[in-house]
């Protein structure tokens, strides 16, 4: 199986903005997962012009791997700059995989407060789940298999790029 | 290179005894995992499950109540369980030595110590005792080191003046028996700091101190011209032995912290006290809770810097 080395992430950002567009409202949320998924959500917040301000999530202290890997990225401050008692929450990420970054994302939502409801939104489905976790708004599905890496990056003129990767070593 | 005992064979932190010898990457990379803290106190919920499951011991062979409750809320807030031994008085005055001690609370499935201790080194040498997957953090050894303390220090200017690069920084005081100042000496440096100066009288410093990077005065007017920073020591009056000093009285007449000695200072110059303070010997009240201090927002961002400290060793 050869997967595309590159996908216009452009145009999976379309399709998925079309997807949103029906489903929020004066109570919807983006909350965007760092790095890929806040890069998504603010394109996302910007084309459906929502008015609740944009959140963004670092999940590092939350994550279940820590036992294994300790604190090896540089965490960015998590920001939630709404209430989130009552408010239907989208989360973002630029790639779904094995689900367990959105656990670690559901588990930090609820330490600031209780959503009405909290759905899903990637840009890339790419199988491999290990958790009971699905994206209800998906830009495509495809199934990668797990020595390879999606990596989203932004160009010089801030248009999205996809591209298909080695995996360097074991997560 | 010499071995840094704090380190791991990969150069990761698992120890912190002392800032002397951490490298500016290691120090930026606590002060920004403080950050993500910071956001996390400032929740509903002021808690993350990190240390879920882990046992810290705090173990202060000396009294102290901002820093062994701030380390409490710090592990607390990571999840983790905390026990707090007072050992001055129990097990030692029974005569168990601090190794055992150590055994035998790491029989109790340690996996942190924080540890005060009144003699320079106690804490390196339970680090070097202790099991891998043990993590020691210093909490004040002597006159020596009190790292988490010069940490929260380079938190609270960065969160004031951003950039180390353009600074000038006056410690005032009694630098003699401070474990604070020289903990804060060494993460200047590191740090770029261009122009430390100490301010104190003859008696107060160590001699040696000006080969440390800093400039010595002994005139409180001239030292604290220009200043970005003016960080106040407190006057250890339990650490002095001998007559050091005339009375705390003329003390604070040539280096206590007045308005009007701070006036010499530049106008937007933040006044930092790692505390407890003596008012009215180091610093004046006035000055204290004056607009420029910064010595509670201290102790705030003390936490995050500890959560950040606590939750890097323990996944070294």
């Amino acid at each position: 199986m050869t997967a595309p080395q590159l996908l216009d992430a452009e145009k999976l950002l379309a399709r998925l903005t079309d997807l949103l567009r029906p489903a929020v409202n004066a109570n919807s949320a983006l909350v965007g997962i760092y790095t890929g998924g806040v890069l998504i959500a603010e394109r996302l917040h910007a084309a459906l012009s929502l008015t609740v301000p944009l959140g963004t999530l670092d999940v590092s202290f939350y994550r279940d791997d820590y036992d294994v890997i300790g604190l090896h990225t540089q965490p960015r401050p998590s920001e939630i700059p709404f209430e989130v008692e009552g408010r239907d929450i989208i989360l973002v990420d630029d790639v779904l995989y094995t689900g367990r970054t959105i656990r670690a994302a559901m588990n930090e939502i609820f330490d600031y407060g209780r959503p009405a409801s909290m759905r899903l939104a990637a840009l890339v489905d790419r199988g491999g789940r290990e958790l009971p976790i699905a994206a209800e708004f998906v830009g495509t599905s495809m199934m990668l298999p797990a020595d390879e890496l999606l990596v989203l990056k932004k160009d010089a003129s801030d248009r999205l790029q996809l591209s298909v990767q080695p995996r360097k070593r074991q997560a | 290179m010499i071995h840094n005992p704090q380190l791991n064979k990969n150069g990761e932190l698992t120890h912190l005894l002392t800032v002397e010898g951490l490298s500016a990457d290691i120090i930026r990379n606590i002060l920004n995992t403080a950050e993500s803290f910071v956001s996390v106190t400032e929740r509903e919920v002021k808690k993350v499950p990190l240390l879920r499951g882990k046992s810290v011991f705090n173990l202060f062979f000396e009294p102290s109540t901002r820093t062994r409750t701030t380390f409490e809320i710090a592990a607390k807030r990571l999840s983790a369980d905390v026990l707090n031994l007072n050992i001055s008085a129990s097990s030692t005055s029974k005569g168990e030595t601090l190794l055992d001690t150590v055994d035998n609370l790491s029989a109790m499935h340690a996996d942190m110590f924080i540890v005060r201790h009144a003699q320079s080194g106690a804490p390196f040498l339970i680090a070097r005792h202790v099991k891998p997957g043990i993590h020691v953090i210093n909490a004040g050894d002597g006159r020596h080191a009190h790292p988490t303390q010069g940490l929260l220090d380079m938190y609270t200017i960065r969160h004031y003046k951003k950039d180390f690069s353009q600074l000038t920084v006056a410690i005032v005081g009694d630098v003699l028996h401070s474990r604070v100042a020289r903990s804060q000496i060494h993460a200047l440096t590191t740090l770029g700091v261009p122009e430390l100066r100490v301010i104190g009288p003859k008696t107060l410093l160590p001699t040696g101190i000006e080969n440390m990077g800093t400039h010595v005065y002994h005139d409180m007017a001239k030292g604290l011209k220009g200043v970005d920073v003016v960080i106040m020591l407190r006057l250890q009056n339990e650490r002095m032995n001998g007559a050091l000093l005339p009375s705390a009285q003329e003390y604070f007449k040539y280096y206590g912290l007045t308005q009007e000695k701070l006036a010499l200072a530049k106008p937007d110059a933040i006044v930092m006290h790692p505390g407890p303070m003596n008012r009215g010997v180091e610093i004046d009240s006035a000055v204290a809770d004056g607009a420029q201090s910064v010595i509670l927002p201290q102790v705030t961002f003390g936490i995050a810097v500890r959560m950040a400290v606590m939750s890097i060793l323990a996944g070294n």
